[in-house]
């Protein structure tokens, strides 16, 4: 971990009489994909948005490529939860707004061009000329997603990016992520709520105790072997166990082990798990 | 909501209703001839000068007549015959141009200004006590303070329908970006905007449906002053010309200007309503 891409050390969220976590340590490596599971309240979007530069932790400092982050940057492209398009441009020049930022001197039509390539890349080259208003839930996000995408950050992070979604919208906007951040070897940091998603696309699942006080209980490494289907995932030997371990740290253990650490506890060497490895006999009922 | 009503039943009964009300002042004013005859309270002669102290008594002007003077004053609304005596369309002008350069003024003050409040609760904070002390005063209570400084009667009109524009738009423009939803802002950081690009791509044109209600707040407001600001400073302008009237006791004369002024403050607000739909937006 001393050489990952981003190293998280020893941050804290405290508000007068609260303290939301504490001592967090953790790291994200070059091309990884890291999905945040936990309670409501326990942090994450907190956590995200110290990743993001958009706060400051009330202590410990975030290196992302050797440099402590300052402010936010455009290497870090942030997806929101609400798609936080502006109303009032159509999707394409929300799409160019962003590319104005990372490219300043590029002419308007050279703009414009890179724009409807991103639009594309999500297709929606169709709905370039609408403005969000217009466009449906999973439409909005998908330009979100553009948006992000196309000025090339060098890390991904998203915020429960289809919790507003229907299920076969936020299947199909998954699958479109996982190849997306694929194709561009992307480094990503995603909170969710739905395990299925963060087996589908996580590279090590971080686990998180409820609020206040969160830790960050263990972290599972997602053994399942690459490319995963959403249609198929459930058939690969080890998905359950997986699966169930996440479960069952979401309904008792993440409550059970809130509060004070046991004895012995070091939030620096947080215990890694791959229950997708356990041995089949195991595994099967 | 009531159900659609259709255009024309609406303007039907709209026109219906004027031709009852025009109909029953034409009878009123040709049967009533004989309403003067009493004594006339001499405070009343004093007010209304010269035409009442001969003891001429003026009726109320018909419909009839008044559409004729109407007429008469359209055909053409922009001679000059002296400075005493001017087409009604200049006097409009003159009033138009007073707003406009007032009201162009208190823009170019207000919105920056108010972007900086809104942006700053820190100066929100210390502008506020002054910004309540004097937005409810009267516009008109300016006017002495301006004409002893200013000593010019018509930038003094400006001047007052500049501090009259100002509020509206100041206050709505601070409400507006203040009001810019976080995460817009929060999209502008991640993209390293920059200050400027942040405030004109972002905050101006979210809040610019909040600042263009309150630029309309103002040019209402700036209209219903500039009348009575002519009126005291005199030279020209409708609200001059208003009072010139009453002075020769034109009651016709009178009832035209407030249906002109009525016109033009539909016509002025309809034109920024319709830059405010051009500028609106939707989630
Ligand atoms: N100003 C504040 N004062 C005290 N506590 C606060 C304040 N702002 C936020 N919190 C607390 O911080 C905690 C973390 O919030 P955060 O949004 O990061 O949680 P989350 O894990 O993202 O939750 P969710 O899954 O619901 O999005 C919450 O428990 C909240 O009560
Ligand atoms: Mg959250």
């Amino acid at each position: 971990m001393r050489h990952a891409y981003v190293s998280v050390e020893g941050i804290a969220r405290r508000y007068p009489g609260a303290t939301v976590f504490e001592d967090l340590w953790f790291g994200v490596n070059r091309g990884e994909f890291v999905c945040v599971v936990g309670h409501s309240g326990c942090g994450k979007t907190t956590v995200l948005n110290i990743l993001a530069g958009l706060e400051a932790p009330s202590a410990g400092e975030v290196i992302v490529d050797g440099q402590a982050i300052e402010g936010p940057s455009l290497d870090r492209a942030v997806i929101f939860q609400g798609h936080a398009l502006m109303p009032w441009m159509t999707a394409e020049q929300n799409v160019g707004f962003a590319l104005s930022c990372r490219h300043r001197g590029w002419p308007r039509a050279r703009l414009r061009e890179a724009a409807r390539a991103a639009l594309v890349r999500v297709g929606l080259e169709q709905a370039a000329e609408k403005k969000p208003s217009q466009l449906s839930g999973g439409m909005k996000q998908r330009v979100g997603i553009a948006r992000a995408l196309a000025i090339e950050p060098k890390m991904l992070l998203m915020d429960e990016p289809f919790s507003a979604l229907d299920a076969l919208t936020r299947g199909v906007l998954q699958d479109e992520v996982a190849r997306l951040v694929a194709e561009a070897d992307q480094t990503a940091f995603m909170i969710t709520h739905d395990v299925d998603e963060a087996i589908l696309l996580a590279d090590r699942i971080l686990l998180m105790t409820n609020g206040p006080e969160a830790r960050l209980a263990e972290i599972v490494v997602n053994t399942l072997p690459r490319p995963r289907q959403r249609a198929t995932l459930h058939r690969m030997p080890g998905y359950h166990a997986l699966r169930d371990h996440i479960l069952e740290f979401l309904i008792t253990r993440s409550r059970t082990l809130a509060g004070a650490p046991p004895a012995g506890w070091d939030p620096r060497r947080v215990p890694e798990l791959r229950p997708a490895d356990a041995p089949a006999a195991l595994a099967a009922p | 909501m009531q159900t659609q009503v259709p255009f024309w039943r609406a303007a039907l009964l709209s026109l219906a209703l004027l031709a009852l009300l025009l109909g029953g002042w034409e009878f009123a004013a040709r049967s009533g001839g004989a309403v003067g005859g009493t004594a006339i309270d001499p405070e009343y002669a004093a007010l209304v000068g010269a035409a009442a102290a001969q003891g001429g008594q003026t009726p109320m002007p018909m419909p009839s007549e008044i559409g004729a003077r109407l007429w008469q004053l359209l055909r053409d609304p922009f001679y000059v015959r002296g400075t005493n005596d001017q087409g009604i369309g200049i006097q409009i002008a003159y009033s138009l141009g007073r707003v406009g350069i007032g009201f162009a003024l208190a823009a170019l003050v207000a919105i920056p200004l108010g972007f900086l409040i809104g942006m700053s609760p820190l100066l929100a904070a210390a502008l506020n006590p002054f910004i309540q002390v004097l937005r409810p005063v009267s516009p008109l209570a300016w006017m002495p303070l301006a004409l002893y400084t200013i000593k010019d009667s018509s930038i003094s009109a400006v001047f007052v329908i500049f501090i009259c524009s100002v509020w509206p738009m100041l206050l709505n423009t601070a409400f507006g970006v203040a009001g810019v939803r976080r995460e817009w802002l929060n999209v502008a950081r991640t993209l390293e905007a920059g200050r400027l690009k942040t405030a004109l791509r972002v905050i101006l044109p979210a809040a610019a449906p909040t600042i263009l209600t309150g630029m309309r707040i103002s040019i209402g407001i700036a209209w219903l002053v500039i009348v009575a600001a002519e009126m005291l400073v005199g030279g020209t302008g409708i609200g001059y010309w208003v009072w010139n009237q009453w002075n020769n006791l034109s009651l016709a004369d009178i009832v035209i200007a407030i249906l002109l002024i009525g016109v033009v403050g539909l016509l002025l607000d309809r034109l920024l309503g319709w830059v405010a739909g051009a500028v609106a937006w939707q989630e």
